[in-house]
This record gives C-alpha cells, sequence and structure tokens, in this order.
C-alpha cells in the first residue's frame, strides 16, 4: 500500500481494507503517534466540504504533520484559470501526500496519474469516496464484531447516493445481505442489482422498514435531497415516510446499529440520539482513526 | 462468381488490406478511427453495398497497408461485424476478424457529462465490461457507457 494513491474503494484487496481497519484499531488505542513529523500534507479542496477536511486535518494534526492547501475555490490558483494538471504537478513538489476533493468525477483517478506523491481521493463529486467507505466499514466491524454475513439495511437515497454505492460493494467482499428501502424515485441502480447477482449476493428492495427492521443488523441511513424530485409534492409526500423514529425501533436486534455518513438533516429523528443503538456520532469519530491508518500505511509509516 | 463482381464493384487491389462488412452508416467512423484521412496510401471505398447480414454494406481497401492487431482492433466498437482480407498479388493471403479489446483509449466520449474526459483536455478511456453487447466502463469516473449511447470523437 506504500505510495499506492487511493482513488476508489476498489483500489484495495480485502486483506488491504482488513489491514486498515486492524490499524484504525490501534489508532483508536492511542491516537497521538508522531509519525508524520517530517512531512507536509497538502489538503486541495476545490467544493467546500468542512467535515470531511476537518476530520482529515485532525488525522494529519494527531500524525503531528504539517498541513498547506486550500479549503474552496475562491482562495485557490484555479480561479485564475490554473488547469488542474499544473496545480497537482506544483503542489507534487511541496507536499508529500495529497488530499483532493473536487466536483468533476474521475478528477481525483487522473489527479494520481499526473502527481509524483500519491493521492487520497476526498470525493470527486458523485463518484468515489473511499475513506469514507473504510470508516463505515471500521464502524461496522468494531459494532458487530465482524464483517461477516450481515444483514445491512440502507435506507435513502439509493440512486446517487455515492457513500452507498461504496459501501454495497466494499460489503460484497464480505457476503452481506442487503436489504434496501427508498422511495421509487430513488431506487438503487440496475448495474449495482447486477453486480450482487454476479456475487450470488441476497437481496430485497422494500418500500418501507417498518416490518423487517427487526432483522437488521446495520441500518445505514441517508439523506433524502429534495432537488432530486421532479415534483416538489411528491418529495414532501415521501419524505416522511423514510424517518427513523426512536418508537420503531423497539422489537430490533440488541446488536443493530444505526450509521449516517452525515450531515444529517430530518431522517434520522433527534429523538434516537439516546438510543445507545445510534451510532451515527461516534462514527464521524471513527474517521480519524481510519485517516490515520490510511494516511501512515501510504507514506510507508505502518506496514 | 457472383462474390467476385460484387467486390469488384470496388476496384481491387494488389497489396494491402481489405476491411470488409463495415455497416455502411459508420463508414466514416471506421475511416476516422484509423485516420485513413491523413494517410498516403491508395485508398478506395464503397458504401451502400448490398450485404445480406446488415442490408447495406460498406468496404474500405487500402494498398501496400498492413496493420497490426492493436491497430484495428479499435474499429471494434464501430464495425464489430468487420472482416478483414489481407491481399498479397491480388491474392487474399489470409482472413481475420475484429476483436474487442480489453481497452480503449480515445474513440468515444464517456456517457458522463460530469466526467474528467469531457471537462478537461484529458483523453477518455475505458475498460471493456462486456464484449458482447459491447459497453465500456470510464477509467476515470466509473460510469458505464453502453453501445446505445457510445457518440465518436
Amino acid at each position: 500500500m506504500k505510495n499506492k494513491s487511493l482513488i476508489s474503494i476498489n483500489d484495495y484487496t480485502k486483506e488491504e481494507i482488513l489491514r486498515v481497519l486492524d490499524l484504525a484499531g490501534d489508532f483508536e488505542k492511542n491516537p497521538s503517534q508522531i509519525l508524520l513529523a517530517d512531512k507536509v500534507i497538502a489538503t486541495l479542496f476545490f467544493e467546500p466540504s468542512t467535515r470531511t477536511r476537518l476530520s482529515f486535518e485532525s488525522a494529519v494534526n494527531r500524525l503531528g504533520g504539517k498541513i498547506i492547501g486550500f479549503s474552496d475555490t475562491a482562495s485557490s490558483s484555479s480561479t485564475k484559470g490554473e488547469t488542474l494538471k499544473d496545480t497537482i504537478k506544483t503542489v507534487s513538489n511541496y507536499s508529500d501526500l495529497i488530499i483532493m476533493r473536487h466536483p468533476i468525477e474521475g478528477s481525483a483517478r487522473y489527479a494520481s496519474e499526473v502527481a509524483s506523491v500519491p493521492v487520497v481521493n476526498a470525493g470527486d463529486g458523485a463518484n468515489q469516496h473511499p475513506t469514507q467507505t473504510l470508516l463505515d466499514l471500521y464502524s461496522i466491524q468494531k459494532t458487530q464484531g465482524s464483517l461477516e454475513n450481515l444483514n445491512l439495511f440502507i435506507v435513502g437515497d439509493l440512486k446517487y447516493g455515492r457513500t452507498v454505492h461504496s459501501l454495497l460493494m466494499a460489503m460484497a467482499l464480505f457476503r452481506a445481505t442487503y436489504y434496501f428501502i427508498s422511495p421509487p424515485e430513488l431506487k438503487i441502480p440496475q448495474e449495482y442489482k447486477l453486480f450482487l447477482d454476479q456475487h450470488g449476493l441476497k437481496y430485497y428492495e422494500l418500500s418501507d422498514f417498518k416490518e423487517s427492521i427487526s432483522e437488521a443488523d446495520i441500518l445505514y441511513v441517508t439523506r433524502i435531497q429534495k432537488e432530486r424530485f421532479s415534483d416538489p409534492i411528491e418529495y414532501e409526500k415521501t419524505k416522511n415516510a423514510y424517518v427513523l423514529r426512536n418508537k420503531m425501533l423497539q422489537n430490533t436486534r440488541s446488536n443493530l446499529r444505526i450509521l449516517h455518513p452525515l450531515p444529517r438533516v430530518s431522517e434520522i429523528d433527534t429523538d434516537v440520539d439516546d438510543n445507545e443503538k445510534a451510532y451515527y456520532f461516534t462514527q464521524a469519530l471513527n474517521g480519524v482513526y481510519t485517516r490515520q491508518a490510511i494516511l501512515s500505511l501510504i507514506l510507508g509509516l505502518k506496514n | 462468381m457472383d462474390k467476385e463482381i460484387k467486390q469488384l464493384k470496388v476496384s481491387a487491389i494488389r497489396n494491402g488490406t481489405v476491411i470488409d462488412h463495415i455497416p455502411a452508416n459508420n463508414l466514416f467512423k471506421v475511416i476516422n478511427i484509423l485516420g485513413l484521412y491523413r494517410s498516403d496510401n491508395q485508398i478506395t471505398f464503397g458504401t451502400n453495398l448490398e450485404s445480406k447480414q446488415f442490408g447495406t454494406k460498406a468496404i474500405v481497401k487500402i494498398s501496400d497497408k498492413f496493420f497490426v492487431d492493436e491497430e484495428i482492433n479499435r474499429i471494434a466498437l464501430a464495425a464489430p461485424q468487420a472482416k478483414l482480407n489481407i491481399i498479397r498479388e491480388y491474392k487474399v493471403e489470409e482472413k481475420k476478424k475484429v476483436m474487442v479489446p480489453d481497452e480503449f483509449t480515445g474513440i468515444v466520449k464517456c456517457v458522463n457529462p460530469k466526467c474528467i474526459t469531457n471537462n478537461d483536455k484529458v483523453k477518455p478511456r475505458f475498460r471493456v465490461i462486456s464484449k458482447k453487447d459491447v459497453s465500456l466502463k470510464c477509467h476515470y469516473c466509473e460510469k458505464i457507457t453502453d453501445q446505445e449511447h457510445m457518440v465518436f470523437i
């Protein structure tokens, strides 16, 4: 994994994923390890994403590294018309690793091809966000004891949700059974069902989760965005059918945990927050440990 | 003998390559993909010729040109059924079929308007995920372009 860019979750084998999760566990026990004292990490955020950027910067800081970069394009040279290639080539000279967020899909793969240092994709449009997937996997493994043979319920925007697609593909390595719950407008795309068929994995498409929820090990909830609906009345009608409330958790398994990539809007009622099955804020904390593990593996400081 | 007469609608060549069974409406795509518009070789072509297979077909004859497989397989997207005849001294020396390669650079556009290849000076690059009804996975944005949505560059 040393010097290898991380662009898509598919870049890592099952063994490599498990190595990241194992190491993330070490960082959870001992978060402040000064491994990056002589390293400069660039965070290039061509579109704002405060949550992801702060999580990465926290990981770098806990490892004792230095950070250069920008958090939106207004303060970067791309407003002067510089191409992505030129920006990446220049920043390669100034840093040991580049963390990049960009609205254009495939930009991270391209950046990794022109950069002389490894690139970590922190989200390229609706395409990939592999460190989010790895922290999701870490959270699932930690709460369930294992990633194998789980009942994974995924709720919300299954059509456009980037985290949903990456998680779906990664969990296929661990023989999950999938339950997809979404409004008809935002159903899981055909290509992912084909992918699961090819891997011989079971999946169910449901229009609500009230009855089947007792089977769930993991409930992964995502935000339904208003702009995805052509008809605003349809949005108002459907959005309440997909809100998770505390009383719905009464007959669920004791090992059930609720995950959400955040930001949450109204799809998980705040009355769920105090339930011991609500895990989304700890999940965000796990992101720091996971990113510490990823950075130190790519920089060859752990192996 | 009928076949011979039909072929002679486009004059025979002494040495070179005949590309047959090109769908008539894709002739100029094939010419483009192979860069024949900038070739100095003698080239003759015919289109809207009768074909049992497609209704109409096109044929291209290039004198003194022998393609390597990599080069010719680039036309697989525009003419998946194409057949090659390698001609030496007016005789068919070898017959070849076009094979769909595992990877492509250039040739078609990625279907995703938000892909880097449609927004920056980056050449489209694909992995072929299905060879029968050709469908391509973008190396950059990972979206799938199927035959129906293929736009040739």
